[in-house]
């Protein structure tokens, strides 16, 4: 799933203005950004109930309605509330960067506020916590290095194994971060098949990842 | 095509080798770099030029080999894999050969987090060990990664880092297997102040036949205070310094002196240890330091 989080409210107020009586709508996802905890039905009720203490406060005559859609990356979803993003005059989107995108797309003639800052692709780790696990490289090799993506989950992308700054098992970055390659070693220790040689990784094609231009993906038939 | 790596033919004869470490200065002016490079000129057999270590931008180590080779010191090039992808390292490699630079030290490289940009990008296209394999198949088959062929070929002495003391052990040393199978010439390691710990791991490296197969280059960091000391601890990752060296230091009435002589006991000892092919020292701009170990440990570089 897409992992993203919530802006800070007052970056989402700036980038609102301070224009009076304007109407404002929040649209949510129900899909990856309710899992992350930052742009599901609750963290969309909140974000309208702050704005609206906002409005209060600096006494702007703001009406703020909220609202989310099955699947904000999705126009078939985005175009069933375009009557609700004609009768308001801004939009602040709490979907992920392509459910913001689809919204303006679908609404070419709106400005489109993101209020979500998109992380990366990752899974939830235990209530609250996200940890990043696929980089979408265009090319998965991960029966390779026992189920673990290094080129995501290790700071430098190593692919041959870890950096002399891995100690007792932690990135050198962030003492709380797993080495990924520590991870890798200790299930194939586990299984019984580390190498006695680990056979040299070369050069990875990067020509399917983003380094190979924007990716269309088209199904098969 | 004039020369080949002296390193690498005093590696082949099997002759203690010296090499010490330049830190490229924060500057545009080739005096800087020389002011430094001429405190250890004479010291050592060959002069490691650093890139950009700890990602702090500094006058590039191209320039700075080029500049060592102008002095009559055999550079060794280093270049890491965060700031260049294949297509910068192999005509930078083209250009350093043209220029007269022999050796390269492939390595990772700080992440930008440490230094001072820390908003980069980073590039790590390829790893160290890939980098490594790149270089050979130039040097080798005369080709480019992509396959084309090179009209001239350099001929390159590639070498790679290793660190003794990074956790669990194996692991590490399961890295610089992968290192010296992708066909690392040499090995230059962290700097080492637990002789227990470096002789244990020597004993794997000489199970593990390293050392037959690439020189062992043991890296030495004089240490001027124990704030040096401290330092080294919390912000090199892997170091290890023993609370002996730390009391040392700390009850010395001259501590500058006594961190050298901690360097030079830590050579003698490396030195006397089978499968050794020589120490690297890294001055840590504490320039006048290099010679003053080779003075006392009674080393002179085979000149």
């Amino acid at each position: 799933m897409i992992i993203g989080e919530q802006k800070p409210i007052q970056e989402i107020i700036s980038s609102l203005g301070d224009r009076e009586g304007i109407r404002i709508l929040v649209v949510g996802c129900d899909s990856c950004m309710t899992v992350s905890l930052a742009g599901g039905k609750e963290e969309v009720r909140d974000l309208v109930h702050d704005l609206s203490a906002h409005s209060r406060r600096e006494k702007l005559g703001w009406s703020i309605k909220g609202l989310t859609l099955k699947r904000q990356c999705e126009k078939k979803f985005t175009k069933e509330i375009a009557a609700d993003v004609r009768n308001s005059d801004a939009v602040v989107s709490l979907g992920c960067g392509v459910g913001a995108q689809s919204m303006s797309e679908t609404f070419p003639e709106r400005r489109i506020i993101p209020g979500i800052n998109t992380s990366n692709m990752g899974a939830p780790e235990k209530k609250g916590v996200f940890k990043e696990k696929c980089m979408g490289c265009g090319k998965c090799t991960i029966d390779t290095t026992a189920g673990i993506c290094t080129l995501a989950r290790c700071a430098k992308g190593l692919q041959n194994g870890p950096c002399g700054g891995s100690v007792n098992g932690k990135c050198e970055l962030y003492p709380e971060t797993d080495c990924a390659w520590y991870q890798v070693y200790t299930i194939l220790e586990g299984r019984g098949e580390l190498p006695e040689i680990p056979e040299p990784v070369p050069p990875k094609d990067w020509s399917r990842s983003h380094s190979g231009g924007v990716r269309t993906v088209k199904s098969k038939e | 095509m004039e020369g080949t790596s002296v390193l690498k033919e005093k590696l082949s004869r099997g002759e203690f080798i010296v090499t010490a470490e330049i830190a490229p200065p924060k500057s545009a002016s080739a005096e800087d770099f020389i002011a430094r490079a001429e405190k250890m000129k004479g010291f050592a057999d060959a002069y490691n030029v650093t890139d950009n270590q700890t990602a702090m931008v500094r006058l590039s180590s191209l320039a700075g080999s080029v500049m060592c080779l102008r002095m009559g010191m055999e550079p060794i090039m280093q270049i890491v894999c965060r700031d260049r992808n294949r297509i910068a390292m192999q005509s930078d490699v083209l250009g350093a050969h043209a220029l007269g630079i022999r050796n390269i030290l492939c390595l990772s490289g700080d992440h930008q987090s440490f230094g001072n940009q820390p908003d980069a990008k980073n590039v790590f296209d390829v790893d160290s060990t890939q980098q490594i394999m790149i270089f050979r198949k130039m040097t080798d088959e005369g080709r480019l990664w992509g396959g084309d062929e090179i009209k001239n070929p350099p001929r390159l002495c590639i070498g790679a880092a290793t660190n003794p003391f990074g956790t669990p052990p194996r692991m590490h040393m399961l890295r610089t297997m992968n290192k010296l199978a992708a066909g690392s010439e040499f090995f230059q390691t962290q700097a080492v102040f637990d002789l227990d710990r470096f002789d244990e791991w020597m004993e794997d490296a000489r199970r593990l036949n390293i050392h037959k197969k690439a020189g062992i280059i043991v890296g030495i960091i004089p240490l001027k205070t124990v704030r040096a000391a401290k330092f080294m601890i919390d912000n090199v990752p892997g170091t290890c310094v023993p609370d002996s060296v730390i009391e040392r230091l700390s009850s010395a009435a001259d501590p500058a002196a006594e961190g050298l002589r901690i360097a030079a006991e830590t050579i003698e000892h490396v030195s006397s240890q089978k499968g050794v092919a020589g120490v690297h020292i890294m001055p840590i701009n504490w320039y006048d330091s290099v010679g003053r170990l080779i003075e006392m440990t009674g080393l002179r570089p085979s000149l």
